[in-house]
């Protein structure tokens, strides 16, 4: 099937970026999106142009890598799924797609589709931890932790750190990003003696690192590869509210 | 050539009865003082479980610790993928499990070309590593009462396996990352990310520092320190296609390689049976079904050839459960290398499935009959939803297709019990290293291998190496010697971008990976060996003579990196052909032609053998020599596997 793209490139952060039209005509609709730019990568190499950078690894919607905005949709039109694991099935023969990454201003641009998502790395050394040392815990089954919590804790530790819901989210919030380590910290017991100075650190870092506020849009949920529930926002400002109110 | 084992090759067993060695070894490894832990460097390659666990670990302890990925985050390395398990000998179900069998099926599964000893500290540490992750946060699968739950793996009769839905290697590397997170907060872990190693430095001949490109700006940046710790994974991508991220690689070892560390069993590669088959040439990557699927899903193809009816209208009596068939006593659960044979064997024959003939079926219908769509979906929601996702099929309603594809390496880096290469101050964990699977590694054992050497070995292990060099003088990346590795990486570099030719990176790649999956895969023998070799030679001469690397080194450049490692994979590749070609023997997963039965059962030559072949690098234009380890078993005696 043929398949009109635009992509957008940019050289670095200081040059200006545009984006770029591509017709590929021979996608067939087994590959998958990033094969499909893999395989416009090797047409453009045999022109001798430049290929198109993106960030990519496990291409199993696993390592959160991949962070392409497709027709204003973080990670694609299918629900749930990373883009490298959108197939070209889903689209139709003459379709025009629109390929950019993310945009945000605590993710600054690299090259044409990478950016620097290291800020998420800094909010997790901010709190995203449970502090003990590697020796001798206790048994693993001397605390029962009842399967609802363990299940809900797993739920929210699911989250691939991509960044499609800050991409997303009109303000660039990364509040379910965090919310979600935040709340499957909250739900074990081993997370509980630094459960107050852990939501504050967190999320002051956030706001510091330059993510907006959450104003309930709600796309960060609609778009997140891991199906984080937004409830985890609900559960961070929770945790932050009653972490402030007993610190004062 | 073999030459004899110089000595270097010391394994540095402890003495004393098999439970006790590790105990032993411990008491008496010298010890470094917390005063002097802070002016200890180590610099951490790589940031899967293997890194992460040991770089936290150290900085815990005091050192200070450098972590370098290729990746933006540690967070991504390829630990991440990791879906089905991690096994410990906790006998929570009390179906007989206990550290000796634990030890027992691991050295059983890698078919006795494995150590005794650090199997057996594997199997002890293995119920450590359950204790950190929960205490870490992991959360792993419980019960209704709250207590952890377990399921069975190939090659084990009993349930040991932990695990995170289908994610296990994802909350595991999650922890070991936090854990590193907050040291990086105490100041004590620097990390490096969208870093690549390209070289090691040594001096003295001892391991001092690395060469790395940063992979946005092109530069080479120079660290120095203490020691340096591989824990960069393994090398399946060397065959082109593989169940391996894209980014995973052999650069960091073989440069090691070439420094002098030497290589331990390059052969032995897994071809995992259970991934869902190629569908065409711009297939990127392979994607696996975990093989916990084995224990509800059943394996079968037509009986007759050439059966091309869908699946649902074969009916049973026409259907051959061929591993049910052969294996009776293991059945969907043989182990891995037998599991893929077994398929391998079916399609020559002309029964395999699918558009290319390239696969067999693995079926849930009984399973959903007996146990309820539901709890299918519990157990393999994830799994069944990623496998519609890249072919279109429901398999609640169709059986999956499923063909082998490369998996693992279980060769690696020689290292000795202390986990330090041959190169003093070369530490190697993680797949990196050739150690605990020896020809077949057993499911969710990969998991409980990195974490072992990075929370539970190396921190004991290196503070004796480091103890013994207190006094050493510490280097700069002044160093004439970080000179010449930096203007050999250069030099790598700008030959690859003046070649200017006409063929892709990925031209070459897929050629040297077809060559190395149809020549040094399932089955291998001598004739197409000794061409393969050839064949890879004139490759890499094409290869520098007419590859075409676009863009500029002073930018983000990824097929740079990517030519950069596949130049590597082309030498490696002949390594893994010679190895494999030198092992007149079948053993795990490497099978020769010449050595079976007849009715194509492996066939292990111990008394010639019983060793590991460790290659020395001589030089560009010479033969490594190889060097051999005996295996010696005293605790238990090596049988023919059998799975019958
Ligand atoms: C799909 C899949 C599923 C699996 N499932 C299981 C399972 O269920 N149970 C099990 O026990 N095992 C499983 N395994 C095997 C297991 O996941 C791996 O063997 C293990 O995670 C390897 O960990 P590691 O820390 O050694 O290396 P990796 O996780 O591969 O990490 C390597 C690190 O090194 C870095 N690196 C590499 N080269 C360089 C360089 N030159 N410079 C700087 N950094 C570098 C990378 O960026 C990365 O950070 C699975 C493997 C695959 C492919
Ligand atoms: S919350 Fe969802 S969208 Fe945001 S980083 Fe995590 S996985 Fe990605
Ligand atoms: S490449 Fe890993 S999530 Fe997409």
């Amino acid at each position: 099937m043929t398949i009109h793209l635009k992509i957008w490139r940019q050289k670095d952060r200081n040059t200006p970026g545009k984006l770029v039209d591509y017709t590929m005509d021979d996608v067939n609709p087994d590959m998958s999106f990033l094969e499909m730019l893999d395989w416009l990568n090797e047409r453009l190499m045999n022109e001798g142009k430049e290929p198109i950078e993106f960030d990519h690894d496990c291409r199993e919607g696993i390592c959160g890598s991949c962070n392409l905005v497709l027709n204003g949709m973080a990670h694609g039109p299918h629900e749930a799924t990373a883009v490298c694991q959108l197939h070209m099935r889903k689209y139709k023969d003459g379709d025009t797609i629109v390929v950019e990454p993310w945009r945000a201003k605590a993710f600054p641009m690299i090259k044409d589709l990478v950016v620097d998502r290291s800020a998420f790395d800094r909010i997790m050394t901010a709190g995203g931890y449970i502090s003990i040392n590697t020796g001798a815990p206790a048994d693993a089954n001397a605390l029962p932790i009842n399967k609802y919590d363990a299940d809900l804790a797993f739920d929210y530790a699911a989250c691939i750190g991509c960044g499609a819901c800050v991409a997303a989210c009109p303000n660039s919030s990364a509040s379910l990003f965090t919310g979600a380590k935040i709340s499957q910290l909250a739900h074990l017991p081993q997370g509980n003696p630094e459960r107050k100075r852990r939501v504050v650190n967190m999320v002051d870092k956030m706001a510091e690192e330059g993510f907006g506020d959450c104003s309930n849009f709600a796309e960060c949920e609609a778009v997140c590869p891991a199906e984080i529930s937004i409830t985890a926002i609900a559960e961070m400002r929770r945790e932050y509210f009653n972490a402030l109110s007993e610190i004062e | 050539m073999t030459a004899k084992n110089n000595g270097i090759l010391e394994s540095k067993i402890p003495e004393g009865s098999l439970q006790d060695k590790w105990d032993n070894h411990i008491n008496n490894l010298r010890l470094v003082n917390p005063a002097n832990k802070r002016k200890f460097t180590i610099l951490v390659v790589g940031t899967g479980l293997a890194g992460a666990s040991a770089a936290a670990s150290l900085a815990e302890l005091g050192y200070n610790v450098k972590a370098f990925t290729i990746l933006d985050s540690p967070r991504r390395s390829h630990s991440i993928a990791a879906q089905g398990g991690i096994n410990a000998a906790k006998n929570y179900p009390n179906d007989g499990d206990t550290i000796w069998r634990l030890f027992h099926d691991t050295i059983k599964g890698g078919d006795y070309r494995s150590r005794e000893a650090n199997v057996y500290r594997l199997a002890q540490v293995s119920n450590n590593i359950i204790d950190q992750c929960v205490a870490q946060g992991v959360p792993f699968a419980r019960e209704y009462g709250g207590l952890l739950d377990n399921r069975s793996f190939g090659g084990a009769q009993v349930s040991r396996t932990f695990y995170a839905r289908g994610q296990t290697g994802q909350q595991l590397l999650l922890g070991a990352y936090s854990a590193m997170m907050r040291q990086v907060s105490a100041g004590k872990i620097e990390i490096y990310p969208r870093r690549e190693m390209l070289d090691l430095v040594k001096v003295d001949d001892k391991a001092r520092g690395i060469v790395i490109r940063n992979l946005i700006t092109g530069e080479i940046e120079r660290y120095a320190g203490d020691a340096v710790l591989l824990c960069t994974g393994g090398y399946g991508n060397a065959y082109y296609l593989s169940t391996m991220a894209k980014n995973s690689n052999a650069t960091a070892v073989w440069r090691c390689y070439k420094r002098g560390a030497q290589f331990g069993n390059p052969s032995f590669t897994q071809i995992h049976p259970t991934c869902i088959p190629v569908s065409g040439k711009y297939q990127s990557k392979l994607t696996l079904m975990s093989e916990s699927l084995r224990n509800d899903g059943r394996v079968w193809v037509p009986k007759k050839k050439g059966d091309n009816r869908p699946p649902n209208e074969i009916p049973e009596e026409e259907r051959d459960y061929y591993l049910e068939r052969r294996y009776p006593s293991f059945g969907n659960l043989a182990p891995r290398d037998v599991s893929s044979r077994s398929a391998k064997y079916v399609c020559d024959e002309g029964r395999g499935v699918g558009k290319t003939g390239l696969a067999v079926y693995m079926d849930f219908q009984d399973a959903i009959e007996r146990l309820g769509v539901d709890a299918i979906k519990a157990k393999y929601g994830n799994l069944f939803a990623m496998y519609e996702k890249i072919t279109g099929e429901n398999p609640y309603n169709v059986p999956m297709r499923i063909f082998p594809a490369v998996h693992f390496t279980m060769g690696g880096l020689w290292v000795d019990y202390n986990l330090s290469s041959t190169i003093p101050g070369l530490y190697v964990l993680g797949e990196a290293n050739f150690a605990d699977h020896g020809g077949n590694r057993l499911g969710a054992s990969a998991l409980m291998q990195g974490l072992a050497d990075g929370y539970f070995v190396i921190p004991n292990t290196l503070s004796d190496y480091l103890a013994e060099n207190l006094h050493a003088e510490k280097v700069s990346t002044d160093h004439e010697a970080f000179d010449k590795a930096e203007k050999e990486t250069m030099d790598r570099i700008n030959k690859l971008l003046n070649v200017d030719g006409k063929k892709t990176v990925l031209d070459f790649h897929r050629e040297l990976g077809e060559l190395m999956w149809d020549h040094v895969g399932m089955s291998r023998n001598k004739k197409d060996l000794e061409m393969v070799i050839r064949k890879i030679t004139e490759l890499r001469e094409e290869f520098w003579k007419d590859v075409n690397i676009p863009g500029e080194n002073n930018t983000l450049n990824k097929y740079l990196e990517y030519a950069l490692r596949v130049a590597d994979y082309m030498e490696l590749g002949e390594l893994m052909a010679r190895d494999a070609l030198d092992r007149e023997e079948s053993c795990g997963g490497h099978f020769r032609e010449e050595h079976q039965t007849e009715d194509g059962e492996a066939v292990r030559d111990d008394e010639n053998f019983s060793n590991v072949s460790c290659w020395e690098y001589k030089g560009d234009d010479k033969k490594p020599v190889k060097h051999v380890e005996d295996l010696n078993f005293e605790f238990v005696t090596p049988t023919q596997r059998s799975y019958k």
